[in-house]
């Protein structure tokens, strides 16, 4: 077998493929977190509608580079949409028109001329770096606070030792595809990190594994989410609607009964 | 060169004022208090019907409501258990809703240039502003139907008069359409809410839920409304 150079793609002809789009990008610009912050206008040209969202960004930082201005700061890590890294509002949309990471957003989702608006996160738990990063340490501490199972380490157990029923771990699974990205913090109209708690809620409330802690993981969960400042639940959807994942609110449903049994059993969040 | 940006670790942050009490507890009260108000408007509607029975069975009705129980129980007890407990319920209503609206204030100090809202209902956007239309209203409506102080037939007249009086009256009547729709808002998202908060909602449920919310806010909404209807009419006078 021989491998050939892949030459094909270069031959194609570039002329009859439509022309990249001209767009006008308006950028939440902060130096740093007590920095007070503006919107920046910008221009970037021939930006191909397969360039994911991110790539336009960098797009963007080469220019600036160039210009010997400073770059945007914004998060990613695996553009693949799986990592949760990166996240901004788009728009007034958290991650943008389609409900996917931003990494995942592509710019045929844009048309030529159009202006786009980009922010950060904006929630006082989730206190901005530097441009469009934001810290969301406190997802780590809310998970630090009960988003765990305690179980001897080692050699992994047999799978079939402890069996799910397949409603069950279906369930679990679609709550356990979160990926901590915020964007259902971002979109709430009240700031409330509720979809993001229930979902961890959920995905461990549902396994046996998670049955010794269920009560406690509750009570936990939703003390620290207030105590890092969130707002709260007012069941809108904006979360659900925004997620990248689709986590669905019935997962608030589920965490709010288990808060409900839990407080009924006794269990009281550490102080 | 470029400049080398550099990301602080620490970053400053204000520590944020701390709940007292669990957001989630908040709710639960939200959603009881209101539950109870909710099997009060029920009462109140079908009690409103009266009035196509004519004055007297609606003035009767009125009478009964302050007699029942009566010698044995003494005057007014149903109509003071039924107060103490809206009252209740409306002060706990509004303190869990006070307190949570803050609490998003202060979660959200930096509001976004631009916001775009994909699933949020107007009814779930008018809780806040619309409950205190809701409650300045029910004062109102107090001092007009009930004291008779606001009503156009004063205190010395009969239940019947002075709701006849008060929907001949176009801004009265205007009011009070615009405050029960507001009202039946209210209670299209607040029924759907208070399912989710008690851990009453799923996935299989959801549409449901939400199907009888509406349907159940019309239906007691237009219950209401047939008595301005009525006077406004003519049919009832």
């Amino acid at each position: 077998m021989t491998i050939t150079q892949d030459g094909a793609r270069s031959s194609v002809d570039h002329s009859s493929e439509k022309r990249g789009m001209n767009l006008t990008l308006r950028v939440w610009r902060q130096n740093g977190p007590t920095a007070k912050g503006k919107m920046v206008t910008y221009k970037v040209t021939d930006i191909s509608p397969d360039m994911s969202f991110l790539e336009m960004l960098d797009v963007l930082n080469e220019q600036l580079i160039m210009e010997g201005d400073d770059p945007v700061a914004f998060d990613h890590d695996c553009r693949e949409g799986i990592c949760g890294m990166c996240g901004v509002m788009i728009n007034g949309q958290a991650h943008g028109p389609q409900q996917t990471t931003t990494c995942q957003l592509h710019m045929r989702s844009f048309k030529d001329g159009d202006t786009i608006d980009i922010e950060p996160w904006r929630a006082s738990p989730f206190p901005v770096i530097k441009d469009l990063a934001v810290d969301r340490r406190a997802f780590d501490r809310i998970i630090q606070a009960g988003g765990y199972i305690s179980v001897p380490t080692g050699t992994a157990p047999e799978a079939h030792s402890i069996l799910v029923p397949k409603k069950d771990s279906d369930a679990a699974f679609d709550a356990a595809t979160c990926i901590g990205c915020g964007a259902c913090v971002a979109a709430c109209p009240n700031a409330s990190s509720m979809l993001f708690t229930a979902a961890k809620v959920t995905h461990l409330g549902l396994m046996p594994q998670g049955q010794p802690e269920r009560n406690d993981r509750v009570v936990n969960m939703v003390a620290q989410q207030d105590r890092e400042g969130f707002g709260g639940c007012t069941n809108i959807g904006e979360c659900s609607a925004a997620c990248p994942k689709g986590i669905s609110m019935e997962t608030i449903s589920r965490l709010n009964h288990d808060l409900l049994g839990a407080l009924r059993a006794g269990a009281r969040p550490k102080s | 060169m470029f400049r080398v940006v550099t990301v602080t670790d620490q970053v400053q942050r204000r520590t944020p004022k701390q709940a007292k009490t669990s957001s989630v507890f908040k709710k639960i009260v939200m959603a009881v208090s209101g539950i109870l108000m909710l099997l009060f408007l029920i009462a109140h509607m079908i009690g409103n019907l009266h009035v196509f029975q004519g004055a007297q069975s609606f003035n009767h009705y009125s009478e009964w409501l302050r007699t029942v129980g009566e010698p044995a129980l003494p005057p007014r007890t149903l109509l003071t258990v039924i107060e103490i407990g809206l009252v209740v319920s409306v002060v706990a209503h509004m303190w869990a809703a006070i307190s949570l609206w803050r609490q998003a204030k202060r979660a959200r100090p930096q509001s976004y240039v631009t916001k775009k809202s994909v699933a949020q209902s107007y009814a779930s956007r008018t809780m806040r502003w619309g409950g205190v239309i809701i409650a300045l209203f029910i004062v109102y409506h107090i001092l007009d139907l009930t004291f008779g102080v606001a009503n156009p037939d004063g205190t010395d007249s009969t239940p019947y008069d002075r709701l006849v009086a008060s929907f001949q009256n176009p801004a009265a009547t205007i009011v009070y359409v615009v405050a029960l729709i507001l009202l039946g808002m209210h209670l299209r998202h607040g029924i759907w809410s208070a399912t989710q908060t008690l851990g009453q909602s799923n996935r299989r449920r959801e549409r449901t839920v939400n199907a009888f919310a509406i349907a159940f806010a019309t239906l007691l909404i237009a219950g209401y409304l047939v008595v301005p209807a009525a006077v406004v009419f003519g049919l009832v006078d």
